[in-house]
């Protein structure tokens, strides 16, 4: 089961940032590049419904409905993304939605603590959270919904050497779909499947090592 | 006051029901300002008092919830002082203390999910339309959101500083506000991405 794009255009102020997008996404880790403005972040935030098609449908697996409950969305900046003043508090939010009980988003919000290894972070207030800390919490709380893919939007832009590199082993080991906005292509090199957007469109398509030479080679033109 | 300083505990003001503590709160600053006599502040002091030795506040805790009222309390006492007497000015300047030292011992001993699972147990009589879990998430991200904008605050006065215009309002107001106003949209579209309502 995977992210489908049938003839997806997205117009905004009568200018076309996405055009006739049609693609099937099944594989386990696809990088998506592209310059600034290129549409590679509307092109991601369609996946959770946080933009909508002007036209053409997006789907996960068979339905085009609440893709929000299959598909988790990491933002660049976690601070953004953490709502809650404590760790514990911030995972429990997402949990709330889906009006399970009260077990288990207690057993939820454990296991994805333990399975992050930030079990000691549990009553931290979260704006005393270092830059990588703050990734990890950001990541936990989408983890804690169990999505079944997720998206990343420039996920490393923020972090230094070696919270980037912890993100990277983190990454490796999820066992959901993840589908990464990134500009950072060492990141990417090791991924199944690359796009990259180019105004608006798909201008390259296929594994890395064909896709990222192709991409640097016309940026360094 | 808010104060972003929840501070762990399993004291008895930890454990009792937030929508009470909101409720003592609300009659105990009502009085306050009903009875206008030093016997009436005098326990209400002495109550905050015992407030914070039952939550296991020290003097640092209470000092640190005081602290950013200093200035707007010194303004107070000045102009009190200068309008009335030294008496009133005092007894109105220690009224003020009394109710900011009570708001912040809830909010020390109030977690931010207690705090709005205790607004909605307020809010539970309230008509139907009253979007009451949205007041509730509302009131929450203050909490969050205050030691952001005041980082937020520090990082443009540092760059105003920079460039030798840390004395000038305008270049420290206007990037703030554009800062905070951008933040607030992403987060409300991280609060949208995480939940499905």
């Amino acid at each position: 089961m995977g992210m489908r794009f049938d003839r997806v255009c997205v117009t905004k102020a009568a200018r076309e940032i996405l055009s006739e997008i049609t693609l099937e996404l099944t594989e386990h880790r696809i990088g998506v590049i592209g310059n600034n403005g290129s549409g590679k972040s509307t092109f991601l935030r369609l996946f959770n419904g946080l933009e909508t098609p002007s036209s053409g449908t997006v789907r996960f697996g068979d339905t085009t409905d609440d893709l929000r409950r299959h598909v988790g969305f990491m933002f660049q900046n976690p601070d953004n993304q953490i709502v809650y003043p404590m760790v514990e508090e911030d995972l429990a939010f997402g949990l709330k939605s889906r009006k399970l009980p009260k077990a288990e988003v207690t057993e939820r919000i454990e296991r994805v603590l333990h399975d992050l290894s930030l079990t000691h972070l549990r009553d931290r207030l979260t704006h005393q959270l270092s830059g990588g800390e703050k990734q990890m919490v950001a990541l936990a709380g989408v983890l804690v919904t169990k999505p079944d893919l997720i998206c990343f939007d420039e996920p490393t832009t923020l972090l230094d050497l070696r919270n980037k590199m912890q993100f990277m082993r983190t990454l490796a080991t999820l066992p959901q779909p993840a589908v990464v906005v990134s500009h950072d292509l060492d990141l990417l090199a090791g991924f199944d499947r690359i796009l990259h957007i180019a105004d608006g469109r798909i201008h390259a398509d296929g594994r890395p090592e064909e896709v990222i030479p192709a991409y640097r080679a016309l940026c360094e033109m | 006051m808010l104060t972003d300083l929840y501070i762990s505990g399993d004291s008895p003001l930890h454990r009792a029901r937030p929508a009470w503590k909101l409720v003592l709160l609300f009659l105990f600053c009502t009085l306050l300002f009903v009875v206008t006599h030093p016997v009436m502040l005098a326990i209400g002091l002495v109550t905050i008092a015992l407030g914070y030795a039952v939550a296991g506040l020290g003097p640092r805790a209470a000092y640190t919830a005081i602290r950013p009222a200093f200035f707007v309390l010194a303004i107070i006492f000045a102009a009190q002082l200068w309008l009335e007497t030294l008496w009133l000015a005092i007894y109105v300047t220690l009224r003020l203390f009394a109710l900011l030292m009570a708001a912040a011992l809830v909010t020390y001993t109030t977690r931010a999910s207690e705090f709005t699972e205790g607004l909605l147990a307020l809010l539970s009589r309230a008509p139907s339309w009253v979007p009451k879990a949205k007041i509730a998430l509302a009131i929450s991200l203050v909490w969050r959101f205050i030691p952001m904008i005041r980082a937020q605050f520090d990082e443009v006065r540092e760059a105003q500083r920079a460039r030798g215009l840390d004395r000038n309002m305008l270049a420290l107001v206007v990037p703030l506000v554009v800062r905070t106003l951008k933040t607030a949209d992403e987060v409300a579209e991280a609060i949208t991405a995480r939940s499905l309502d």
